[in-house]
């Protein structure tokens, strides 16, 4: 892995039709681990997370990361809500970022066909993509983005709209990935997915980060008012 | 009434006998046309896949005269490339004019905007799909249009069988810039204006049901391709 952390926004302020949308946001991701960002709807967190990855270009603030990256998305992986996929097969699904790397033919189908072992698809490498359930979609979207070795992985509400035994496949691949040593960012609006995985939390509200900490103690005794009452399950307004 | 029947049965004749002149005009046509819509496509598809991928200043200008253009009178076009190709034009050193060359030269400017308009439709939806997946992924922006051509592969193929459809039908600037040569630059548009000035409708006739024959062709395989794609993007 090159270097790509600590990955940084430093007074990033995000606008919609002239207002403030998000921040100003200040946040460093480094080390290792899984950091959740949850908050109520509405609150920032996937455009915190898009502006992380620098799908969301900032009206004032910078990104910034470790200065060896020339191409910082390279060494990233996102994973959106919604996953998207070209219109293609399973297999080449897989293998396209290793294409758009340069990596030749032969070498990306055998990673690909590993990965596609990994993650329960092989019996369907030649299907059509967009012909998979959602559980398998986001299964190949979450292989996608770790098949070119991200040092940072990024993901977007991975298991809204998956049943129990999707998002269970999902969290042991996420297991599997912290363990291999990629740092991983993600948001839930699931509170017990938040706890199974967490090692810290970021509290998002009104497009600030409100509140950062250790996942335990967040969970035991979380500091701000508005994060009490979100874990208790009242209406944050 | 009697004469067009006697007409309809003279050209069937001529359809099922593969009358040597029928076909010498019905392979010009299809050989002018292919080789317009050929180079169109290999213009306008990566054109209306830029369009849609790079923003830029002028962009919206040059999306208003793509799709402005579509509606080019072909004679104003017949009658451009002329000029450009007479003796005494800026290409008139190349000898082209009343050529197969300059027939396919015009074809090809008048399909342009078609298929490339088409071409941008079908990018701009696949760009609105795709683009945070693809700058996630890090595609520089000719991987980006590589791979907007690739997905939209159907559609694409659509744009060109609708350019297809225009250029085989195309009759004003072929003829001016071709002359309606026999042997040398008679296609079945000016073979049907000519056989029907000289009252050989049985000629004429037979050229016109080789025409809709082609363009139904065309047609039914654009519903074909059209609903594999749907399938197959399902």
């Amino acid at each position: 892995m090159s270097g790509l952390l600590p990955l940084r926004l430093e007074r990033a302020i995000l606008k919609r039709g002239g207002q403030i949308a998000a921040g100003p946001i200040d946040l460093c991701i480094d080390g290792q681990g899984l950091s959740c960002i949850i908050g109520p709807n509405g609150a920032g967190k996937t455009s915190l997370l898009k502006m992380l990855h620098g799908l969301l270009p900032l009206d004032t603030g910078r990104l910034t990361w470790r200065g060896d990256a020339p191409r910082p998305r390279r060494d990233q992986g996102f994973v959106f809500q919604t996953p998207v996929m070209l219109r293609r097969s399973v297999a080449a699904n897989l293998t396209y970022p290793l294409r758009l790397r340069g990596i030749d033919k032969a070498t990306a189908r055998a990673r690909a066909a590993a990965w596609l072992d990994k993650v329960g698809l092989s019996q369907m490498a030649g299907h059509p993509a967009r012909k998979l359930s959602g559980g398998e979609r986001q299964k190949l979207a979450l292989a996608r983005a770790l098949i070119g070795q991200p040092e940072l992985l990024l993901l977007d509400e991975p298991c809204a709209n998956l049943d129990g035994q999707a998002t269970h496949a999902i969290e042991e691949l996420l297991h599997a990935a912290r363990a291999g040593g990629t740092r991983i960012v993600m948001t839930t609006h699931d509170l017990g997915q938040a706890r199974r995985l967490a090692d810290e939390v970021l509290f998002i509200y009104r497009g600030r980060i409100h509140e950062r900490g250790p996942a335990d103690s967040f969970f035991a005794g979380a500091e701000t008012p508005e994060a009490r009452a979100f874990l208790k399950g009242d209406i944050v307004k | 009434m009697s004469e067009i029947l006697n007409g309809l049965k003279a050209a069937a004749e001529l359809v099922f006998t593969l009358d040597p002149y029928l076909i010498e005009i019905s392979l010009r046509s299809l050989a002018i046309t292919l080789a317009a819509v050929a180079i169109a496509s290999a213009i306008g598809l990566p054109l209306g896949a830029l369009l849609a991928v790079r923003r830029f200043r002028g962009r919206q200008g040059a999306v208003v005269l793509l799709n402005g253009l579509m509606g080019l009178p072909p004679v104003v076009v017949g009658l451009f490339v002329y000029l450009l190709l007479s003796r005494s034009g800026p290409l008139g050193v190349l000898g082209l004019l009343f050529t197969p060359s300059a027939m396919i030269l015009a074809q090809a400017i008048i399909l342009l905007p078609l298929i490339g308009s088409i071409a941008l439709q079908v990018c701009e939806d696949l760009w609105e799909e795709y683009s945070e997946l693809l700058t996630s992924l890090d595609a520089s922006p000719g991987q980006q249009i590589r791979t907007l051509l690739w997905e939209g592969r159907h559609g694409l193929v659509t744009a060109s069988l609708a350019g297809f459809g225009r250029g085989i039908g195309e009759v004003g600037a072929v003829m001016i810039v071709g002359g309606n040569i026999d042997h040398a630059t008679r296609v079945l548009t000016t073979a049907i204006t000519l056989e029907t000035s000289r009252g050989n409708f049985a000629l004429a006739l037979g050229l016109g049901m080789v025409l809709v024959a082609l363009a139904l062709l065309v047609t039914a395989a654009t519903r074909w391709l059209t609903r594999r794609g749907r399938g197959m993007a399902a």
